[in-house]
């Protein structure tokens, strides 16, 4: 069920990604300020946005969960949330990475939005402890759902601060009265974000293919183990 | 503090940049394949215990089928 048009969109993630490494390597031009370093900002940034957003999209799915009470929903909301925060883990090492090579140094504690990022990582990260000290199912998919809503409003309400906020070094390169990106830098940026959107979506679909099969196994090996009864035909997976 | 603030540090050469692009893009591909990797073991450990249940399901059904010979075989004697 879930795995069904996995292979297309597979396929189209890394058609995107071969176009984006292209763009970013032999089309976008070198930065005036920063030289080759800033090849960093369309992996960094993209990565950044689609983590954020999936942490929303988790808040999305749980209310989706709490009002229809459907066990898929929350598989959805748990993947999505599971998946941004890989995504984050890419985002820190890859901003250290920049931030030593742009700035002299990996971690600047001064600096909003980086600090911001680590806040909105830190309380993902106990999202996976939270749920699981948790062992009956139902409640274990409600109190996570209600976690992934109250965190997922967190999310652009920090956004907005930061941006309201002072930067000391951090650029915004985005909505400034300065201008934005050149033309070249702008459209490479946008295949760099659409491709790393499709990858997250790409493994999120992934994700929940193997836990729909892990689910439905389970409920295949309790069926061959009890007596012949009826039977369930549940699909939805189940997160453990 | 001042020492914090790094604005003023100048665009790094090619030569130097091109590590931190590389090491950037390098993590990048490595969480991936991690991910991937991990992703694969629980997948062929699916597989593993689907061929288990498919065995297990068709003994099963095999000592269902002697079973319900049986008593016809009975039946038959008498």
């Amino acid at each position: 069920m879930y795995g069904k048009g996995l292979k297309p969109l597979s396929i189209a993630t890394v058609a995107a990604l071969a176009l984006s490494l292209s763009l970013v390597f032999f089309y976008a031009p070198l930065d005036a300020d920063q030289g080759f370093v800033q090849k960093i900002f369309y992996l960094h940034v993209p990565l950044a946005i689609v983590a954020l957003l999936g942490f929303v999209a988790g808040g999305v799915f749980a209310i989706a969960h709490l009002r229809s009470g459907d066990s898929k929903w929350d598989a959805y909301s748990y993947v999505s949330i599971h998946m941004s925060v890989i995504f984050g883990v890419a985002v820190l090492i890859t901003g250290a990475i920049w931030a030593k090579a742009s700035w002299g140094h990996w971690w600047v504690w001064d600096e909003p939005t980086l600090v911001s990022f680590l806040i909105v990582f830190l309380m993902y990260a106990t999202y996976y402890p939270f749920r699981y000290a948790i062992e009956d199912r139902d409640r274990q998919a409600r109190y996570a759902s209600v976690f992934a809503i109250t965190a997922g409003a967190f999310v652009p309400l920090n956004f907005m601060a930061v941006r309201m906020a002072e930067s000391l070094v951090h650029p915004r390169t985005f909505a400034t009265a300065e201008g934005g990106l050149p033309a070249e830098m702008m459209l490479t940026f946008l295949v760099s974000l659409g491709a790393t959107g499709l990858l997250w979506t790409t493994l999120v679909k992934f994700e929940l293919t193997a836990k729909s099969a892990s689910g439905q196994l389970k409920r295949l090996r309790r069926a061959l183990d009890a007596p012949p009864s009826g039977g369930s035909s549940r699909v939805a997976p189940e997160v453990s | 503090m001042l020492d914090l603030l790094p604005i003023a540090a100048p665009a790094l050469p090619l030569d130097e940049a091109g590590k931190y692009v590389a090491g950037a893009y390098i993590v990048f591909l490595a969480l991936i394949l991690i991910y991937v990797a991990i992703m694969a073991a629980k997948l062929q450990r699916i597989e593993r215990e689907l061929r288990e249940l498919a065995g297990f399901a068709e003994s099963r059904a095999d000592g269902d089928g002697q079973a319900a010979t049986e008593p016809e075989r009975e039946s038959a004697d008498v």
